[in-house]
């Protein structure tokens, strides 16, 4: 087993049994601690206060909670006027809403303006499940770091949503955090390092790197495990910032494997695979693979068959890294 | 104002009653989706595809059709149900219902379903295509007209009041608006979530004609739709009050049920109250 043991994952990782929660709830909690530190953070919601886990925060501190009803563009333009005035407004919806219906202000009030408004973006993914393609947010990624001084977060599993939402609150300036529906494996701990523009490898390997991002990290685990057994040793990086990326760690990895699969529950286009590969052309031009969505939208169905069918399961990068094995 | 029959008024109202059925058996099989708000239109949807709408559900892309948009895209099971009940598709395609591969998404899709007209769910987008297909229309002197269901959740959108904007500037009297006026969204009560009243006041000052209806009788129903058709110098918005959830007692006036669907037990419930008609009659088969 090439885990690396500093990245203090959880003992039952690849077990079947292994403990499974939305990363949402990670949000939940996060903010509630945020709250906790920083009396100025205020949760803005517009009517989907359950469903987002805002509700911790609103029980936790009602005169700190903000409803906006279906409101998605007020949200992102009262909230830039919020922090203009020293608020730190945690706006929350689902990400096709927040980023997506009020992308413009984000960008122009909140990221030109350079106000500290963190944008929450759930039920981000095609496992959103049977809402179908509608609420399956998989632009998200890309309509966000395209906007300079925008962070942009992709957490793998629930501690590690808690601990980017609390990182998020003390980091100037806007800051956009995806989370899913879905419950999915609680892989890291509580001691799993987690630094905002950091990537942390949690597999060492030598014949290709993958490169992940959300819930599909423990994907990218399983498939390194598989691969493992056929003699193909795979580095698996959760590269939960795409933005700013951390292009060090990344191109030490692919120095050392030569090939390189990123895999994401987004549009390959624009998505986090495009930024690393915008990192390795520049400088270390590699053999890529990409697992995410192939310029499809998404549709109804649940969960686990979605990822199948649209080729982000444990067999889609299995045979992503063969193919980038057989490239020169 | 042009009443219809007493006759015509029992047929509606049982179709109404079978759709409710329907809406029950998709969600049962469903596992997920909307109650409340499907079980509060059926009057409207019924009297839509069984008397107002000129259409032909064997010719779903006819050009001369009205148009019916449902911005509220999320209780598309009363849809799905009345076009399944009026002849678009097989009734047991309904039970696909937000299954993988169905044309029955969760939130309804134009590219998979004729008849759908447009995709929906994100809310708030339903009115400002309603004005561009009425527009539209108008510019080629055609006679079909275009009807655009919202939610009162919907009310609380900005893009919404500036299609309200476009339509009353552009005179869109072949546009006819309805509000799903069942005072519930996801969070709670309009009224404490974002409240939207006085929201005929505000409907009249976008310059358009109001008018109240109980949305849960069909004779009214029908009632306000002639007489938006009589309105020729503006678009006519008909706000719906009525009740979440009705027919099924314990889902009806609760937000709860906005995004929920029965178990099993619940569902046995509610279709024994729709087949009673809440106790007031027999069922067939007990
Ligand atoms: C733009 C947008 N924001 C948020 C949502 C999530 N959402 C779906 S239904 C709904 C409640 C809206 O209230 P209403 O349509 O009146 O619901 P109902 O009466 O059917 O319960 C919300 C917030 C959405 N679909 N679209
Ligand atoms: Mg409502």
């Amino acid at each position: 087993m090439a885990l690396n043991p500093k990245a203090y994952l959880a003992a039952d990782l690849l077990a079947k049994t292994i403990l499974k929660k939305p990363t949402r709830d990670g949000y939940g909690d996060g903010v509630v601690e945020a709250g906790k530190k920083n009396p100025n953070v205020v949760v803005c919601c517009a009517d989907l206060t359950e469903s987002t886990r805002s509700l911790a925060f609103k029980k936790a501190f009602p005169e700190r909670f903000v409803q906006f009803g279906v409101s998605e563009q007020s949200l992102a333009a009262v909230a830039a006027g919020m922090a203009m005035a020293g608020k730190v407004p945690f706006i929350s919806s689902y990400a096709m809403f927040s980023p997506g219906r009020n992308w413009e202000m984000i960008r122009t009030n909140i990221a030109l303006n350079n106000v500290n408004v963190k944008i929450m973006g759930a039920h981000a993914g095609v496992s959103v499940g049977p809402d179908g393609a509608t609420h399956q947010a998989v632009e998200d990624m890309a309509i966000t770091r395209v906007i300079p001084r925008m962070t942009v977060i992709a957490p793998c599993d629930m501690h590690e949503t808690r601990k980017a939402t609390i990182a998020a609150a003390t980091l100037a300036g806007p800051v956009y955090v995806r989370f899913a529906r879905e419950k999915t494996p609680v892989f890291t701990t509580n001691k799993t390092p987690f630094k905002i523009g950091r990537a942390e490898t949690f597999r060492f390997g030598k014949h290709a790197t993958i490169v992940a991002c959300g819930p599909l990290v423990h994907t990218a685990l399983l498939a390194a495990e598989v691969l493992a057994k056929k003699g193909i040793d795979c580095e698996v990086i959760d590269n939960h910032t795409v933005k700013p990326m951390d292009a060090r760690t990344i191109l030490a990895s692919a120095r050392k494997t030569r090939r390189v699969v990123t895999v994401e529950e987004h549009q390959v286009h624009g998505g986090m695979g495009s930024r690393v590969a915008e990192i390795l052309a520049a400088s270390l031009p590699v053999p890529m693979e990409f697992v995410g969505m192939q310029d499809r939208f998404g549709e109804s169905g649940n969960p686990e068959e979605l990822i199948e069918h649209f080729g982000m399961g444990v067999s889609a990068v299995i045979a992503a890294v063969r193919k980038v094995m057989k490239r020169k | 104002m042009a009443h219809a029959h007493d006759k015509e008024i029992a047929r509606l109202e049982e179709i109404a009653n079978d759709i409710r059925k329907s809406i029950i058996e998709m969600l049962l099989a469903a596992g997920s989706g909307h109650s409340a708000g499907p079980l509060g239109m059926a009057d409207f949807f019924a009297a839509m595809y069984f008397h107002v709408l000129h259409h032909n559900p064997k010719k779903p892309h006819w050009e001369e059709r009205d148009r019916l948009i449902l911005s509220n895209g999320h209780i598309c099971p009363g849809r799905y149900a009345a076009m399944a009940h009026a002849g678009y598709f097989p009734k047991k395609e309904l039970l696909t219902l937000r299954k993988f591969g169905t044309r029955l998404q969760g939130h309804p899709e134009r590219e998979r379903l004729p008849g759908v007209e447009t995709t929906s769910g994100p809310l708030g987008a339903g009115l400002a295509q309603s004005a561009g297909l009425a527009y539209a229309a108008r510019l080629d002197g055609k006679k079909w007209r275009t009807y655009c269901l919202t939610s009162d959740g919907e009310q609380e959108a900005g893009l919404h009041w500036e299609a309200a904007l476009f339509a009353g500037k552009y005179r869109l009297a072949n546009l006819t608006a309805f509000v799903d006026r069942n005072n519930i969204q996801i969070d709670g009560m309009t009224e404490d979530i974002m409240p939207i009243e006085p929201l005929r006041a505000k409907w009249e000052a976008f310059n358009w004609h109001v008018i109240d209806c109980d949305g849960n009788n069909m004779q009214a129903i029908i009632d306000a739709v002639h007489e938006a058709k009589a309105i020729v110098e503006k678009p006519t918005v008909i706000i719906l009050h009525n009740i979440p959830g009705r027919g099924v007692s314990f889902m009806e006036g609760k937000f709860e049920w906005h995004g929920m669907p029965p178990n099993a037990e619940q569902a046995a419930i509610a279709l024994r109250e729709l087949r009673t008609l809440g106790g007031r009659i027999r069922a067939e088969h007990e």
